[in-house]
């Protein structure tokens, strides 16, 4: 276990440095000068210089990089001239809002996906079980923002029952704010662990210690709940580590249909305004937060199930 | 959109062979891949012959009627610059389509390439491009794709380089993982005694091997991508203005979403039968073909 932990957070670091690198090395290899984008076809020559300095664009590309490192390090993302602010402080300030979306919504999807699949993998192919399967489908398919902009349309726009935009002040508004934005973001989630639990119990049910179970008499509900679900609600656990990324991913589009503050909407803010330095941030953060997740996950996993740890 | 694994069908003891709710489960996946295959046919049908459809030219400003309800002379009614929702749906295709067959077109191709070599080359080169691999899935895919849409400019050849790159390290491990596999078998080592060249097992051996379950593996990504076009165009980064594409015209309704329900209707509805009739058409070509696929992923 310990050689296997050391293995996979090594690969994790490795990851982010190349990852980093990788982020850094594209800003450059893309024609054109980020100074002259930021300025506009107007900026004198002095103002490109004076900007290039300021953001360190005069020195080899390989000192930036060792600068951009030195500076991650001490929690530093970088300036942004733009606003005058640290980026550190721009990113950490939305981040927040992205991680209380993804949080409620991961909450409310697992809160009716594990009843659903619990259900489904004891009355399989009962009509609600086939429902839920076509569903499952269906919601996993459709993109969330189009999800969003329905939902909008109608709870918001048609009906008015909520609120269509931004995220609310104080905690009961917050919530209420946070209605159609987290729909949005787990009705996929639901199909998807749903199933997800129905596959593993319907595995573990057909496992030795429950059929001892059920040789001793005990109830077959009795059984699902009390043995085979525990045991079933693993793989999701898993699975959650790895969809930080498509979670993060579908709060860029919700946040900026419901316009709710986030690294999304700040993200897509910072591209549409050319402000590199953001961008990288951000990207930056949200690559450490995933490969954070992943691993955490993995090790989860191979301190559950020996076997996991060979596959490395 | 997340992996489709927990969807498979289930495999395990509860099957009874020839059982009566086994053929209906049986109908059920079929049905639903009828439908996959009749939605997909519709959204080809609908792009090919779009010129031939459409009532209007989808990208001239007229100075009628702005944001109008459906009528007889606009089905579906105009957006905010008078131009016909109908014609810009019918056109919009086109773009979602070309950009998920270019994209996965070329990402099967370049994780074709470098899954072969991973599998069949030397141990270094494989930690090598294994590690790359790793970090490109590490990005939080739609995240990565703005970042580089934001350097090179929103367009069309922007969108379909991102998608590609994104895609391919899955294809590429796959192929890996084969590759690996058939190295070691009987027939390979038989087929080097008689003297044949890396390029000959490769290209006789490997590939035919290979390359199946890897079509399937694509063919399920389309709705993925279509969705990720979408979303791109919905956010303005896909396609430049004025070009018809159900992203934008989705974001006009957005826009306009207090005057009109009808943009959003026009441009929603074309993305989910698209996404719905791909994802369908998939699951059942998969369960036809390969039903253990992605379980080693």
């Amino acid at each position: 276990m310990w050689i296997y932990l050391l293995k996979r957070v090594f690969l994790a670091v490795a990851i982010t440095v190349i990852a980093v690198t990788l982020v850094f090395m594209m800003i450059h290899a893309v024609p054109g000068d980020p100074a002259v984008a930021l300025l506009g076809p107007r900026a004198t020559p002095e103002m490109i210089a004076h900007l290039h300095r300021e953001m360190g664009l005069d020195k080899p590309l390989a000192v930036q990089i060792v600068i951009f490192f030195e500076g991650l390090l001490q929690g530093n993302l970088g300036y942004d001239v733009l606003s005058q602010r640290p980026v550190a402080d721009i990113i950490f300030e939305q981040l927040p809002y992205t991680i209380e979306l993804i949080f409620v919504s991961i909450l409310w999807a697992v809160a009716i996906a594990v009843p659903l699949g619990c259900y489904s993998a004891m009355r399989r192919n009962s009509v609600i079980d086939q429902l839920v399967g076509i569903m499952a489908v269906a919601t996993i398919a459709i993109p969330s923002f189009v999800m969003a902009v329905y939902a909008l349309l109608i709870f918001a726009v048609t009906l008015h029952w909520l609120p269509a935009v931004g995220a609310g002040q104080g905690f009961l508004d917050g919530l209420v704010h946070l209605i159609l934005p987290a729909f949005a973001v787990g009705i996929g989630w639901v199909g998807y662990i749903s199933r997800l639990v129905r596959a593993s119990m319907m595995e573990i049910l057909g496992e030795n210690h429950v059929r001892m179970a059920r040789s001793f008499g005990i109830s077959e509900w009795r059984i699902g709940l009390r043995y085979a679900l525990p045991l079933a609600i693993l793989p999701t656990v898993t699975i959650l580590g790895v969809g930080i990324a498509w979670l993060l991913s579908s709060a860029v589009f919700i946040e900026v249909v419901f316009a709710r503050p986030g690294i999304g909407a700040l993200i897509v803010q910072a591209v549409n305004t050319r402000n590199y330095a953001v961008v990288i941030g951000a990207v930056l953060v949200t690559t450490v937060v995933t490969v954070l997740a992943t691993t955490a996950s993995d090790l989860i996993a191979a301190s559950l199930d020996p076997r996991t740890r060979e596959k490395l | 959109m997340a992996s489709l694994e927990a969807l498979r069908g289930e495999t395990g003891p509860e099957l009874a062979p020839g059982s009566f709710r086994k053929t209906v489960r049986q109908l059920r996946k079929n049905c639903l891949g009828v439908l996959g295959a009749a939605l997909v046919a519709i959204v080809f049908a609908s792009a090919i012959f779009a010129p031939l459809i459409i009532t209007h030219d989808p990208t001239r400003i007229m100075v009628g009627p702005r944001l109008a309800d459906p009528s007889l002379l606009f089905l579906l009614g105009t957006d905010q610059l008078g131009r016909d929702t109908f014609s810009r749906v019918m056109m919009g295709g086109r773009v979602p389509l070309l950009v998920a067959f270019a994209s996965l077109g070329s990402s099967l191709a370049a994780g074709l390439v470098l899954g072969l070599i991973a599998g069949f080359g030397p141990r270094w080169l494989d930690n090598l491009l294994l590690l790359l691999f790793d970090t490109i899935r590490s990005f939080p895919g739609i995240i990565f794709a703005l970042a580089i849409i934001g350097l090179l400019g929103p367009s069309l050849a922007s969108m379909i380089f991102v998608i590609a790159i994104t895609s391919m390290p899955i294809y590429a491990r796959v192929v890996r993982t084969q590759t690996e596999a058939l190295r070691n078998s009987e027939y390979i080592a038989a087929e080097r005694t008689l003297g044949a060249g890396t390029t000959r097992i490769l290209a006789v051996h490997v590939l035919p091997n290979v390359i199946g379950p890897l079509l399937i593996l694509v063919s399920m990504d389309v709705p993925a991508v279509i969705a990720v076009e979408a979303g791109l165009s919905f956010l303005g980064l896909g396609v430049r203005p004025p070009t018809p594409d159900w992203g934008a015209i989705l974001n006009d309704g957005y826009n306009y979403i207090q005057q009109t329900p009808w943009l959003v209707v026009g441009g929603g509805i074309p993305i989910v039968v698209a996404t719905l009739g791909f994802t369908f058409l998939g699951e059942a070509l998969r369960d036809m073909f390969d039903p253990k696929l992605r379980k080693d992923l």
